[in-house]
């Protein structure tokens, strides 16, 4: 008897949780699909009534939101993958060998983490204008791509060092080279990781606002959170075309997270067996 | 670039100007109540934080049906920007048609419309919430990563030794995971501290500043008047306190094992 009184506590505060964290995700929902008057009217309806797309229609028509998710789209691939091939390799490095000033490189990362990112953003403007890079998107992938490459060195190396040298040192009898050990044997065992890497390094370039405020300013190259900032400023009162925007900024990363939180989960488990 | 007098809309007047830009910073009451704000902000939103994250960790630390969705559902605010979070935040607890005040006032908790974000004393409760909210996420993940990796049988040799379930958690699950607690907490802070999205989205560090952390103090510096000196004599500030504090946690918690995830 005690054990189920148990039980149902636990339902009981896992569905608290979950109405807790899912609300305000069902809130900006609700409040997109509904036409302008019933979003300011009072008492508030918790569903809409009159159920309309119409904040949807008019935050293409007044923006050019296809533009801003192209762009961040683009940026946000490119740079993610971009990522994956530097940090893979440097990762493989940092786990199979041991050099001079091995630690060294690795608590380096760790200090990268402790910055505040926003306070470099000033000499790098002046690096990026010197380049003619401002108000470009190759000047945002290459901001995000050497931005994420410690963090995800770090999670791969947790990978590599989770899977077994023998298993390459069968692979160099058989006849392959390093490199090839690497490519056909060790990279499809890490797949998970692998993946679990690239939607961390897509999602934190997807939502990345302020080095984007400073660099690009141009309507064409605007990425979705530099969008929905100006927005902000432009149309304060207009909550309808408001959570719009924000339901098409935040699906795609919700969706990639539900889609591989298995796999990031199962990743760290394997990251944090290793010795 | 904290010792030069350094304004982006005046680039051609960067000088070497010694410590005035710290003397400016400390003598503005502003900085002192982002310091204050920011020991509040990092102390609850942790706090919070860790122990939710915990329980969850704990409640979906074993198999059954649905739990890969269940898991998503509860951890995608991991996924959402803190100022995409800030917006949706600042929509629910808007005072005169926010959901937040409606709720309270059906379930009969309040009698009158709290101005979560207009009101000075309530203002910094508002945003510790969401940022709790934000962050049960990533305990609940990593911790939840930690539990799945202790082996099983150590629960096994503990029960035959006859631990109850109250023993089983302190003296096996516990210590196992106690590095990647060290770890989360340690890094946490530190982007706890330094993160200023969700208040950016949230208030902007108002209602007359009363919701100003370090970080969203250095970041209106920067984005209003473009004020890199003085941004980046706190940013300094900020750096010496992290480093104090990474120091002395790391002694404290003598942990030389922090980076294993």
């Amino acid at each position: 008897m005690r054990l189920s009184i148990l039980g149902i506590g636990k339902k009981i505060s896992l569905l608290l949780y979950l109405v807790f964290m899912i609300f305000p995700l069902y809130w900006i929902v609700v409040t997109s699909l509904k036409p302008q008057d019933e979003i300011f009217s009072y008492p508030i309806k918790y569903w809409p009534v009159h159920l309309t797309f119409q904040n949807y229609v008019s935050i293409f028509k007044i923006s050019k939101f296809h533009i801003y998710i192209a762009n961040s789209l683009l940026i946000a691939t490119l740079s993610a993958l971009i990522v994956l091939a530097i940090s893979l390799l440097g990762a493989y490095v940092l786990a199979r060998f041991q050099f001079r000033g091995h630690k060294q490189v690795l608590i380096s990362f760790f200090l990268t983490q402790m910055l505040p990112g926003f306070i470099s953003l000033a000499p790098l403007y002046l690096l990026m204008s010197h380049l003619h890079l401002i108000n470009t998107r190759v000047s945002l992938i290459v901001m995000y791509t050497v931005s994420l490459i410690p963090f995800s060195t770090i999670i791969l190396r947790g990978f590599f060092q989770r899977i077994p040298v023998s298993l390459e040192e069968a692979a160099t009898i058989d006849g392959c080279t390093r490199f090839s050990a690497l490519w056909r044997i060790i990279i499809p065992v890490m797949l998970p990781g692998i993946g679990s890497t690239f939607i961390f390094a897509f999602i934190q370039n997807w939502n990345e606002l302020f080095t984007a405020v400073m660099f690009v300013d141009d309507e064409s190259l605007k990425t979705l959170p530099v969008a929905m900032n100006s927005f902000v400023m432009k149309f304060d009162i207009d909550w309808g075309a408001m959570s719009a925007g924000t339901v098409l900024s935040v699906f795609p990363t919700v969706f990639l997270f539900i889609l591989a939180q298995k796999f990031i989960v199962q990743g760290l488990t394997q990251g944090a067996e290793k010795g | 670039m904290a010792f030069q007098d350094y304004k982006l809309f005046d680039l051609s007047n960067v000088r070497f100007v010694g410590f005035k830009n710290f003397e400016d910073v400390l003598k503005d009451p502003k900085f002192i109540g982002a310091l204050v704000n920011s020991l509040y902000w990092v102390f609850f939103s942790l706090f919070f934080q860790f122990l939710l994250g915990l329980a969850l960790a704990l409640l979906l630390n074993k198999a059954f049906r649905g739990r890969g969705v269940l898991q998503g559902l509860l951890f995608y605010p991991w996924a959402l920007s803190g100022f995409l979070i800030g917006l949706i935040w600042k929509w629910m607890f808007n005072s005169q048609i926010g959901v937040v005040n409606d709720l309270l006032m059906k379930a009969g908790i309040i009698d009158e419309r709290i101005g979560f974000l207009s009101d000075p004393n309530w203002s910094m409760f508002s945003v510790i919430v969401a940022n709790v909210w934000y962050g049960i996420a990533f305990f609940a993940i990593m911790l939840l990563a930690a539990l799945q990796s202790v082996p099983s049988d150590l629960y096994e040799a503990a029960e035959m030794d006859g631990a109850n379930k109250f023993t089983r958690f302190s003296n096996v699950t516990l210590p196992y995971i106690m590095p990647t607690v060290i770890t989360t907490t340690l890094l946490r802070v530190i982007w706890i501290f330094n993160d200023p999205t969700i208040i950016y989205g949230l208030t902007n560090g108002g209602p007359a500043g009363s919701t100003h952390i370090l970080s969203s103090f250095m970041l209106d510096k920067i984005i209003n008047g473009g004020d890199y000196g003085s941004a980046s004599a706190v940013g300094v500030i900020m750096i010496v306190i992290l480093l104090l504090y990474t120091i002395f946690y790391l002694s404290a918690t003598k942990s030389e094992k922090v980076g294993d995830f």
